[in-house]
């Protein structure tokens, strides 16, 4: 049989699927080698860096609902929110467990069961290593929390997914964001905080940022994952014609389900990751515009183009800090530079006039000859590339026919010698 | 004789006050070629729309093989076994032409796979993404789209979405398949090509198809049986030549 002597195709390494994610560990070992050696020893750049992992969280789970699933998600920064409270809670109620390794009382705990092998194990390990590590645990522990409450918001939202399709969506969930936003501000003090927000537990920055980085490259590969499968198909044929996915027999409504869940449970970790970052959490920082700043950087990496989403995340983070750091005082006019960039940004993405330019130096026709588009199934192959267009039935008779009778003598060429 | 596939019982949908489609009955028979013919606006893709879940009839029944599937959903009734083409394509144009025919694929027991073996890429995952390539390839190789099955779908030429459309109706492995005016925009040669299609489909896969044409060529040369609506009631119904050349039947269409 023909394949059982080809290797498996979807089995096959392809370095181009998975370029993205070792990009991001790349640098992400760079950096941390760079940190650990004292190259980078300013606490702000860190701290640029932790943001533009949230931001590539946030953008690449976004990008799942608005290029997958082509539904427009204005409530994004809510999911964040419901994330960054209720992780950042859990933290807040977790935190003195970890007393336990500092007190005395923990080793007067160990004395009286009197168990040999424990003592000795934790004596070898030392209590500073048990410290961090459960603290590691902890940090890990709310990020799966905080993921989980915001996919439960996600199955909220989704709901009325269900029903509603483009503007109206994007209505609902500006309103979710809004709500969730308005909630937790007014939600009990002694809980949250209120408007001034509460306070988490102090972490290691740079240990923040690895955490972050690692949280990036497995939400990158999961999502990558899910897209390259059968159940990605699915969410793509969804977005393509819904009444045909429906008449195919896809569940959309437990698609629609899936994708909210998903991009809300990674919009959580996000928000647990910032809320860690942040002496406070408050509010104020989710609003509607913060919603709408994630679709920005979803809309210029392009539709349903993860590797785009990562680009522009990066790209727009590290201009907006960057733009507020050059400026200083005259930091008003930040916001102004930033919108005229994105407007520069996207004429220059479809002017006409500038095609030719961007077909020559664009990221994708420099990646393109690296990686030879042979093996990427959503372009044409090599084979196909040559048809500037779909051949009709009889053009590919007419090949096939000058194929068999091929006499180099004879043969005519009827397309090549037009044009020639 | 061999036994009825489709079994339809006093359909009838109104829209308001309209009465879209009334007092429609109608047998399909297993293996058979049906033909659904009428002039414009006569309710045929409304039949069609009811048959598939789009529409829930407001008076009597179908069934498939004894089983009633009045007002169930899209989905459900796709998953019993009936699928369907549409009259103006909806093909999902940004996926390949085999992404195409894998979505159609999707639901098929053989090719089972949860969510998070995907998402955490188990080995089933890749035993199943094989097995559904292959398949796809042979349902293409059978409406002959194979060559171009790693196009975008929105660049093949209408008469080759027609076909994809069929062949991704196909993968859903029905038992009962409607084509809504399979014919419509192609030329000649391309519709001689699309009859033996529609023969082979029906010998290779024991298909029973019921189609809407208005290309009376296409519906003599292929079905056995046709009806023929007119303003949402049947004029005539029984064997294609008798049914055809009916005198109200021409009248419907000619006028007069």
């Amino acid at each position: 049989m023909a394949n059982t002597v080809k290797k498996s195709s979807s089995r096959q390494f392809k370095l181009k699927y998975h370029i993205n994610y070792m990009l991001v560990a790349l640098v992400a070992v760079v950096l941390g080698i760079m940190s650990k050696t004292g190259v980078i020893t300013s606490r702000s750049s860190l701290e640029v860096l932790q943001q533009i992992a949230i931001a590539i969280l946030l953008t690449v789970s976004l990008s799942v609902v608005v290029g997958f699933l082509g539904e427009l998600s204005l409530g994004h920064a809510g999911f964040m929110c419901v994330g960054a409270f209720l992780g950042g809670k859990f933290a807040n109620d977790l935190y003195p467990l970890l007393d336990v390794f500092k007190k005395r009382e923990f080793s007067e705990f160990l004395e009286k069961i009197d168990y040999k092998p424990l003592a000795d194990l934790l004596e070898k390990i030392g209590y500073e290593r048990l410290n961090d590590t459960s603290e590691l645990l902890i940090l890990i522990a709310c990020m799966i929390v905080g993921g989980i409450f915001a996919a439960l918001a996600g199955l909220i939202v989704g709901l009325p997914a269900l029903r509603l399709r483009g503007d109206y969506l994007a209505i609902v969930t500006l309103a979710f964001g809004e709500i969730v936003h308005n909630m937790f501000m007014t939600a009990p003090e002694d809980i949250f905080g209120g408007p001034s927000g509460f306070k988490t537990p102090k972490y290691d920055i740079y240990s923040l940022f690895i955490i972050a980085l690692v949280a990036v490259v497995i939400c990158i590969i999961l999502v990558q994952n899910i897209m390259r499968s059968k159940h990605g198909r699915a969410i793509t044929s969804i977005r393509d014609s819904e009444i045909a996915a429906r008449a195919t027999g896809i569940n959309v409504t437990k698609y629609k389900l899936i994708v909210f869940m998903v991009a809300a449970f990674f919009a959580g970790v996000a928000g647990v990751l910032y809320s860690f970052t942040q002496t406070k959490v408050q509010t104020e920082h989710f609003t509607y515009i913060y919603s709408i700043e994630i679709l920005v950087m979803v809309v210029l990496g392009g539709m349903g183009n993860i590797n785009g989403a990562i680009i522009s995340a990066v790209l727009i983070t590290f201009l907006d800090n960057w733009l507020r750091g050059v400026l200083g005082e005259k930091a008003i006019f930040h916001k102004l530079i930033y919108a005229v960039v994105l407007i520069i940004i996207v004429v220059y993405n479809n002017a006409p006039a500038l095609k030719s330019f961007r077909e020559k130096y664009s990221l994708s026709a420099l990646m393109g000859n690296i990686f030879k588009k042979k093996n990427d199934p959503a372009k044409p192959g090599d084979d196909e590339a040559k048809w500037h267009r779909v051949p009709t039935k009889i053009e590919i008779d007419e090949v096939l026919s000058t194929k068999i009778q091929r006499d180099p003598t004879t043969s005519i060429k009827p397309d090549k010698g037009g044009k020639k | 004789m061999s036994k009825t596939v489709l079994k339809i019982e006093n359909l009838g949908i109104t829209f308001g006050g309209l009465k879209a489609v009334q007092h429609l009955d109608l047998e399909v028979k297993e293996k058979q070629l049906y033909g659904l013919v009428g002039p414009n606006g006569a309710g045929k893709t409304t039949v069609f729309n009811m048959l598939t879940g789009v529409y829930k009839p407001t008076e009597g029944k179908f069934y498939l093989e004894d089983k009633n599937l009045t007002g169930k959903s899209q989905q459900y009734i796709n998953h019993k076994g009936i699928a369907r083409t549409f009259q103006n394509i909806r093909l999902f144009n940004n996926m390949t032409v085999i992404s195409n025919v894998l979505v159609g694929l999707h639901y098929q027991p053989e090719f089972k796979c949860g969510f998070f073996t995907s998402m955490f890429r188990l080995p089933r995952h890749f035993k199943v993404e094989d097995a559904m390539r292959e398949k796809a390839k042979e349902i293409l190789r059978v409406v002959g789209l194979e060559e171009e099955r790693n196009n975008l779908s929105c660049n093949l030429p209408y008469g080759k979405q027609r076909k994809l459309e069929i062949a991704r109706a196909l993968a859903t492995n029905p038992k009962l398949l409607l084509l809504d005016e399979p014919a419509a925009g192609m030329n000649p040669q391309e519709t001689a090509d699309l009859m033996d299609i529609v023969r082979r489909i029906r010998d290779e896969y024991n298909m029973t198809i019921l189609l809407i044409e208005h290309d009376m060529k296409f519906v003599s040369g292929l079905c056995d049986e046709v009806t023929v609506l007119n303003f949402g009631t049947v004029l005539a119904q029984g064997d294609t030549k008798t049914a055809l050349n009916d005198p109200e039947v021409i009248k419907a269409y000619i006028g007069g």
